[in-house]
């Protein structure tokens, strides 16, 4: 089976200093695969290079076999990658389901005529859009909430609401940086089952960053450790709890 | 009665600033920048409708259309130009390049057009409605001015509120990086942005032309001021902020004309906007940003 999401040799510097290098990673279609290490390690840096928000310095990515280096942060959005943020970046002042229909803005297309004029045709994909958007929210449980402004969620709600955005641009790769950041253990257990849902019912790979072990255990079939920047390790949550770099990293020694 | 006259041209007067006010308050609130070249637009939109009308004998509708497709179009090549190689600079450099661009739309307009005031042609409407037997007089032009600045106010709020590219904006008003990576084109929207400011500032020309009919290559600065002031003072990045403080402004500035002096009335407008900034340093409708840690 060929990886959906494939980077080969990644490295970028920040004037002196190497954030990244020699990265490879290959995450295969319907994977739960979680990016772990210590802080300032590079991870959320790896995330800002595949959705472009830094050009690589270094080395290629490939998205279904698509080179996406050459993208712009939205055609890499197009081509299908999403992404949340450590630090929740809704838009607060929209509403929740005004959010999600953000995230859809690429694919329904009709024009300015279509939009003046009320068309069937625009009609027909505002109903669509709505639809959709409310499926999306029933999901994470927020459909009742859909009119409140974003900024009014409670915490947790935030989150959900983020993989639901991300989720409303159709994406082939889900990235989440550190989604259960904040959460208590039973938001945190419920995220989990949403998680493996959201792959299951969409069908796609999903990457996360995450500092809660428990999590990352559970749902990562496998895992990749960095430290300063480079791979130290890879493999099946078994082989990375027992691997002796892993422990000294997180540890000391 | 003469108090109602006056509050209601002091009416039409704040519409045309609020017109106005709605580019400066949109593109600060989208492209967090200060478009000082707003006002030449309407200089431009002017000198268009005045020569489709008076040159070309054009009807008077297809020379507004034609003043907003003109309009519309040097503000989009001005921010692709002038604005958009500079999106990552400092705000200071953006807020130079905008000053420049106003002199160079100023100075441009006075080589082709000459720098004699010309005058505007009653184009929309002339004669008045006259009630209480006689005692209040409202020119039709009034009317239409308030009516005018109405509807673009109804109409802009739907806008963005209901539609796909005006969920966008709001998107990018709030983080472009976000809205980027949710496949948002910043860019387009900045434009859009820009498209919808020029457009009505050339209705506001029209409108302001009709009132006070004459023409010259400085004509956008006065009001342009008057309306970025009229944007801070409901609140700048607030659409039913710039039509509030477009109305307060021009309702305080007729009255001072009528009841105290007219030399004065500048002052007191201003006056008046520095105390509502010390008492609201967020203008009147304004709402105070939340710093991201």
């Amino acid at each position: 089976m060929n990886p959906v999401l494939e980077v080969k040799n990644l490295g970028i510097d920040f004037g002196g200093l190497t954030a990244v290098n020699n990265l490879d990673m290959e995450i295969y279609p319907n994977e739960i695969v979680g990016l772990i290490g210590p802080n300032g390690a590079g991870k959320t840096t790896v995330f800002n290079m595949l959705t472009k928000v830094y050009n690589p310095t270094r080395g290629q990515m490939y998205l279904d076999g698509t080179d996406i280096e050459k993208m712009n942060t939205v055609e890499v959005n197009k081509a299908g990658v999403a992404r949340t943020f450590q630090n929740i970046r809704l838009f607060s002042k929209l509403s929740v389901i005004d959010n999600v229909k953000v995230g859809m803005n690429n694919h329904f297309e009709y024009s300015l005529f279509d939009m003046i004029f009320h068309t069937r045709k625009r009609n027909e994909n505002e109903r669509l859009i709505e639809e959709k958007a409310l499926d999306l929210l029933k999901i994470f449980n927020l459909h009742e909430l859909k009119d409140v402004e974003a900024s009014a969620l409670p915490y947790g709600a935030q989150r959900r609401l983020e993989i639901a955005r991300a989720l409303a641009t159709n994406p082939k790769v889900l990235l989440l940086d550190e989604p259960a950041a904040g959460m208590n253990p039973q938001e945190t257990e419920d995220l989990m089952n949403t998680i493996r849902f959201v792959r299951d019912q969409f069908n796609i790979a999903i990457l996360l960053i995450e500092h809660d072990m428990s999590l990352v255990m559970n749902i990562c079939e496998r895992i990749y450790v960095l430290n300063y920047g480079t791979l130290l390790a890879k493999g099946s949550p078994d082989d990375i709890k027992n691997d002796e770099k892993v422990v000294k990293a997180y540890l000391g020694d | 009665m003469t108090f109602l006259t006056y509050l209601i041209s002091g009416l039409a007067l704040g519409s045309v600033y609020a017109i106005i006010a709605l580019g400066y308050t949109m593109v600060y609130g989208i492209a967090k920048m200060l478009n000082f070249a707003h006002g030449d637009i309407i200089m431009a939109g002017g000198y268009v409708a005045f020569y489709a009308f008076s040159k070309f004998g054009l009807p008077s509708y297809l020379c507004i259309i034609l003043s907003i497709a003109v309009s519309t179009i040097i503000g989009v090549i001005i921010e692709r130009l002038a604005y958009k190689p500079l999106r990552q600079a400092s705000s200071l450099s953006v807020l130079i390049t905008a000053i420049g661009v106003s002199y160079f739309l100023q100075n441009a307009a006075q080589l082709m057009f000459g720098s004699d005031t010309k005058i505007f042609p009653a184009m929309l409407t002339e004669g008045s409605l006259k009630m209480f037997n006689g005692q209040l007089t409202i020119s039709y032009l009034t009317i239409i001015t308030i009516v005018t600045c109405i509807i673009i106010m109804v109409g802009l709020t739907a806008f963005i509120n209901k539609t796909k590219i005006g969920k966008a904006m709001r998107a990018c008003a709030e983080d472009k990086g976000a809205a980027q990576l949710m496949g948002i084109n910043v860019d387009t929207t900045i434009s859009v942005t820009f498209a919808i400011g020029s457009g009505l500032a050339a209705i506001a020309a029209v409108l302001l032309c009709s009132t006070y009919p004459s023409l010259s290559p400085t004509l956008g600065s006065m009001p342009g001021i008057k309306a970025f002031t009229a944007a801070v003072f409901g609140g700048i990045g607030s659409i039913p902020g710039a039509l509030l403080g477009g109305m307060l402004l021009g309702v305080i500035e007729n009255l001072t004309k009528a009841y105290i002096s007219t030399q004065l009335s500048d002052a007191i407008v201003f006056t008046v906007l520095i105390i509502v900034l010390l008492i609201k340093p967020t203008g009147l409708l304004g709402k105070k940003e939340n710093v991201k840690v």
